[in-house]
């Protein structure tokens, strides 16, 4: 790994709604290859986190430093689609896809930011403009397989199942090129043997292209057996970072869940 | 003249009237299915468009040059300068209400129609200027002889190439593709590294280029123009996007067409004056038993 430092570097946090502080001083970092998970109690604050991170809110204060594709960058304020080109990609709790365009198309438009063709090469289509769309088609569908959708790439998106949709969500977010990827409740519907193969295919993604992941997810098993490393929040506040053997023995978590036993 | 003659003349009157309706429905649609705005001074837009097509085409035929390349040079021109009006009143007007209540950008478009209209009558004139004829003609086989003229098979093929030109970059081009991601969810396109500043003004490049084309023809065709011809136009136009179902894209195109012989009919079997009656009741008609429009979706609205 030739970068030595971490990959997103996130330090002090802080994020208020008029007078909610929704997020307090929260540092958190994550190394080149690490698959990080954020846990916590509903309304913890761990997805205005995530919208912090990645430009959906400008954070009252705190930094956010992502190191990726050879650069160094301070993320506060910039916007969502910048911060992708930076190299930062997310999935969605609620999954968002373009519901009316194909499993295709849904993962082309990822390779967007990773392409140039103009409206003039558009129009005259010169010969890197069709070499350009041709690598696009090829990464895409590459992608697919990775994920196990190549059977339905013509299909429309809102007509697949639910889970092919979770999976093609995560291929879309692969064809940005990420270095940091961020997943929202990947494994939320799943049944068990749908989130083990979702276990499998994070760690085969890690592997091909050198991701980092932090992850938000409620299904404990799967926390434990996939993270190098647990950060634990509640209202808005970090309360335990450690390994998932050490966080599931901290007192403090035991207890945020025990009063929240129902939703964990 | 007999019956049939005379319904295939109103027919393809109205698909000419209807084919340059469309060129401007899709202004309006295109606009409206990116940022859910009713541009008002879209129909300004395809009145510049005109009168930067009277002006150059002016000024090249006091040159001397021969009729197809004063159209060949007229119409870029038009083009562009109406892009570029078009790109600025979204800069200018939008861009910085995107934030804001929906009334808001809804109220500085009208304030923009009203501003290019007041523009142009200061800085031209009120008065109707005649339009050269700007069309090539060419004799047509006699059975169509009487049925139809040159400049309406002029209008309708260009018309239609433009349509099927967009039709195909919105469909396979990286850019059209972003757009139609922005049109569906316009914060995950974002998330997923898709420039939306730009792709919102490429919208509005494009469907201003669609209404000045639209502009240069009729104008040709009709051999007057003025300062308010934007408004009527727009006001048609946007009824035809509506009619369509506002934000589809082939919705503009449809619903200009059955727009154009609505009237082209009302005119040619009942009366003039009702012209505008029946394009109406039309509309409140189809809206009563399709209110998202002949193509429009119902679901359209975001949660």
């Amino acid at each position: 790994m030739a970068e030595a430092g971490p990959v997103l570097d996130v330090r002090n946090l802080t994020m208020d709604f008029g007078g909610l502080r929704a997020i307090d001083s929260v540092s958190l970092d994550i190394m080149p290859g690490e698959i990080v998970a954020l846990i916590g109690p509903n309304g913890a604050g761990k997805t205005t986190f995530f919208n912090c991170v990645t430009g959906l809110y400008t954070p009252t204060s705190g930094e956010i430093l992502l190191s990726a594709r050879g650069q160094r960058k301070r993320l506060n304020g910039l916007k969502p689609n910048h911060i992708t080109a930076l190299g930062m990609a997310r999935t969605f709790q609620n999954i968002r896809l373009f519901p009316h365009m194909t499993v295709l198309e849904n993962v082309m438009i990822g390779r967007h930011c990773r392409t140039r063709s103009s409206i003039f090469g558009a129009i005259f289509r010169p010969p890197a403009t069709r070499q350009e769309e041709a690598e696009s088609i090829e990464i895409s569908y590459g992608l697919l397989k990775e994920v196990g959708l190549t059977a339905l790439v013509d299909e429309t998106a809102n007509n697949l199942p639910y889970g092919a949709q979770r999976r093609l969500e995560i291929a879309r977010a692969m064809a940005t090129e990420p270095a940091l990827l961020l997943l929202d409740e990947p494994a939320a519907g799943m049944n068990p043997s749908e989130t083990r193969e979702l276990q499998a295919l994070i760690l085969r993604l890690r592997e091909k292209h050198d991701l980092s992941i932090l992850l938000i997810e409620h299904d404990m098993k799967l926390v434990m057996s996939l993270s190098d490393r647990v950060c634990v929040l509640e209202y808005g506040t970090q309360i335990a970072q450690s390994t998932p053997e050490e966080v599931s023995r901290d007192p403090r978590v035991i207890k945020a869940y025990l009063g929240e036993e129902a939703d964990a | 003249m007999g019956r049939m003659e005379y319904f295939l003349e109103i027919f393809f009157g109205g698909l000419t009237r209807g084919s340059i309706y469309a060129l401007i429905a899709l202004g309006y649609t295109m606009v409206y299915g990116i940022i859910q705005l009713i541009n008002f001074a879209h129909g300004e837009i395809y009145m510049i468009g005109a009168f930067t097509a009277l002006i150059v085409a002016g000024v090249l035929g006091s040159l001397g040059m021969p009729g197809y390349a004063i159209l060949l040079l007229t119409l870029p021109i038009a083009v562009i300068y109406a892009s570029a009006y078009g790109f600025t009143v979204e800069k200018i007007a939008y861009k910085p209400l995107r934030s804001a209540p929906r009334l808001s950008p809804l109220i500085s478009a009208i304030g923009m129609s009203i501003f290019l209209q007041n523009y142009i009558l200061l800085a031209q004139t009120a008065d109707f200027l005649p339009f050269p004829n700007l069309l090539p003609y060419f004799d047509l086989p006699d059975f169509v002889g009487g049925i139809l003229t040159s400049s309406e098979v002029t209008i309708v093929i260009t018309a239609a190439l433009v349509m099927a030109g967009l039709t195909s970059f919105i469909k396979f081009t990286r850019m059209g593709k972003a757009m139609r991601a922005t049109a569906q969810n316009q914060r995950m396109a974002m998330l997923v590294g898709v420039n939306v500043d730009q792709v919102i003004s490429l919208t509005f490049i494009i469907g201003s280029a669609l209404a000045a084309i639209g502009g240069v023809l009729i104008a040709s065709h009709i051999g007057q123009i003025n300062f308010y011809i934007g408004f009527i136009a727009g006001i048609k136009a946007f009824t035809a996007a509506v009619l369509g179902g506002i934000g589809s894209v082939p919705g503009a195109m449809l619903g200009g067409l059955v727009l154009g012989w609505t009237e082209s009919f009302a005119t040619g079997y009942v009366s003039s004056d009702y012209e505008d009656v029946f394009a109406f009741a039309l509309l409140v008609l189809i809206l009563i038993f399709r209110p998202a429009g002949i193509l429009g979706k119902a679901d359209s609205q975001k949660v």
